[in-house]
């Protein structure tokens, strides 16, 4: 199950160097549901970030909407800052196809005009289908399979990387 | 079978709170949840529905409802029709099928309907294309689920759970849609108790059958509940004479400050609007501190967003 997937907290604290040098206390952390908002939570803490954290659920703008309907829990977005000309670091567990991404822009764009967003991604694992590409990447892997990988939390806080059969590339 | 369902058990049309299962009535509570976060924002629209054409068909007049499916549609970013069909084609001599075929060839993905005879919703969700979703607007004395669902809204809201609650519906129940999609919709969501409180001739033979427990003395009704909802008194559905004048009917029945004193400290008061103050509610009741009368239209919005959206996420 679990082949070759590589271990979540040595890439969290590379992402976490990578992203350490373009932080203030003004910059706006946002986290997209649900690995990206653990992500970006312990990030937020780290950094001692005085904005609150960024939450998204980019369920209201997905392209595959008409295909697949409404998942049955849509967690509320929260961006609690102003957006408005600030820094932004946009945090996710695994970068794939670039979809959920370029839905995250356009719901922070939908709050107002950012000076820059920066995006941040625990894995890469390639085959993108949009011209989108992160900012900092804790590493990257090329699976043989369209298998799912995700994040998981244990009750300790620790990141793990899983995978599983469902293909939601 | 639920004529509602799809044959997997999702939600095709919104037709009344009877009989749907409870995790529906949950989901389109959470999903509305969500989209209260989207009308605060400086964009308040998402783009769900864009290219999506929504008729709102009106066989019987309303302002604020169809407002609120207007909103509601235009945050989704559907392209939004309204049809005034008193005035239109039906006087002419239309039948309803060939108005709704006509609306049909011109390309609508969601008819929201409000009709004055019951069950015309039904009517036409049977007969339109596979990919057209009805909604009930309210239809006759029979349903008005979304009514129903933003005031399940507000009392979750405001109470945080269901559960051990006392919910009292006082008023004309006879002729209110309203009340009926609110009992179905409370017992689904499993309150403690729903009580109805009206005089005989309000309300209708064996409406315990439907769960509820019946008084006919508000002071007794109101005794320990956690939310009053009051009804409109609807003069213009009333047939022959039910009640010997507002007056009286507000002196024993209207809701005032000192009736309202049975009720937990902590109770709230719902209206579905329009209020008629002085007839079932006293002004220093629906302008007081346990209203939430104006909460309730503006969480109307969001939950109506969250009807469309996942209706319409269930087109193929």
């Amino acid at each position: 199950m679990i082949a070759n997937l590589p271990n979540a907290e040595n890439l969290f604290g590379k992402l976490e160097r990578k992203i350490a040098p373009h932080v203030s206390e003004e910059t706006g952390i946002i986290g997209i549901h649900t690995g990206g908002v653990w992500l970006a939570s312990r990030l937020h803490h780290a950094f001692g970030i005085k904005v609150p954290l960024g939450v998204i659920d980019v369920s209201f703008y997905r392209d595959d909407y008409a295909q697949r309907g409404l998942k049955s829990k849509v967690y509320p977005s929260s961006i609690n800052f102003e957006v408005e000309n600030r820094d932004i670091i946009l945090v996710d567990d695994v970068l794939h196809s670039g979809r959920t991404v370029r839905a995250a822009i356009n719901e922070i764009f939908d709050h107002g005009r950012p000076k820059k967003i920066m995006l941040g991604i625990l894995l890469d694992r390639g085959d993108r289908h949009l011209p989108i590409t992160a900012d900092f990447i804790g590493g990257t892997i090329a699976p043989e399979t369209d298998d799912k990988i995700s994040l998981k939390r244990s009750e300790e806080g620790t990141f793990e990387l899983f995978m599983n059969s469902e293909n939601t590339k | 079978m639920n004529p509602q369902l799809d044959k997997a058990g999702k939600l095709r049309h919104f037709l009344t709170t009877e009989f749907l299962p409870k995790e529906i009535l949950l989901q389109i509570l959470d999903t509305a949840e969500s989209f209260t976060r989207v009308t605060k924002r400086n964009v308040k629209k998402v783009p769900l529905l864009r290219g999506k054409t929504l008729f709102n068909l009106f066989f019987e007049a309303s302002t604020r409802t169809r407002t609120t499916f207007e909103i509601a549609a235009k945050r989704l970013s559907a392209d939004v029709v309204n049809i005034n069909i008193s005035t239109s084609a039906q006087s002419k001599g239309e039948s309803l099928l060939d108005t709704i075929a006509n609306l049909s060839a011109m390309h609508a993905d969601m008819f929201v309907v409000r009709h004055a005879r019951s069950g015309a919703p039904f009517f036409i969700a049977k007969h339109v294309a596979p990919h057209i979703h009805v909604i009930n607007a309210g239809d006759g004395s029979h349903a008005h689920p979304t009514q129903a669902l933003l005031d399940m809204y507000t009392i979750r809201h405001f109470k945080k759970k269901f559960d051990g609650l006392r919910v009292a519906i006082v008023g004309d129940i006879t002729n209110s849609r309203v009340a009926r999609s609110q009992i179905h919709a409370l017992n689904i969501l499993g309150v403690s108790e729903v009580r109805v409180i009206a005089p005989k001739t309000l309300l209708p033979v064996a409406i315990e059958r439907l769960g509820v427990s019946v008084f006919y003395d508000i002071r007794l009704g109101l005794k320990d509940v956690d939310v009053v909802i009051m009804l409109r008194l609807q003069r213009e559905r009333m047939r022959g004479i039910n009640l010997p004048s507002s007056q009286e009917f507000f002196n024993t029945y209207g809701l005032t400050i000192d009736k309202l004193s049975v009720a937990k400290h902590d109770v709230i008061v719902m209206h579905p609007g329009p209020i008629n103050r002085g007839v079932e509610i006293d002004s220093s009741v629906a302008d007081g501190n346990s209203s939430v009368i104006l909460p309730q239209v503006t969480f109307g919005i969001a939950v109506r967003m969250a009807v469309m959206s996942i209706l319409a996420g269930h087109s193929i």
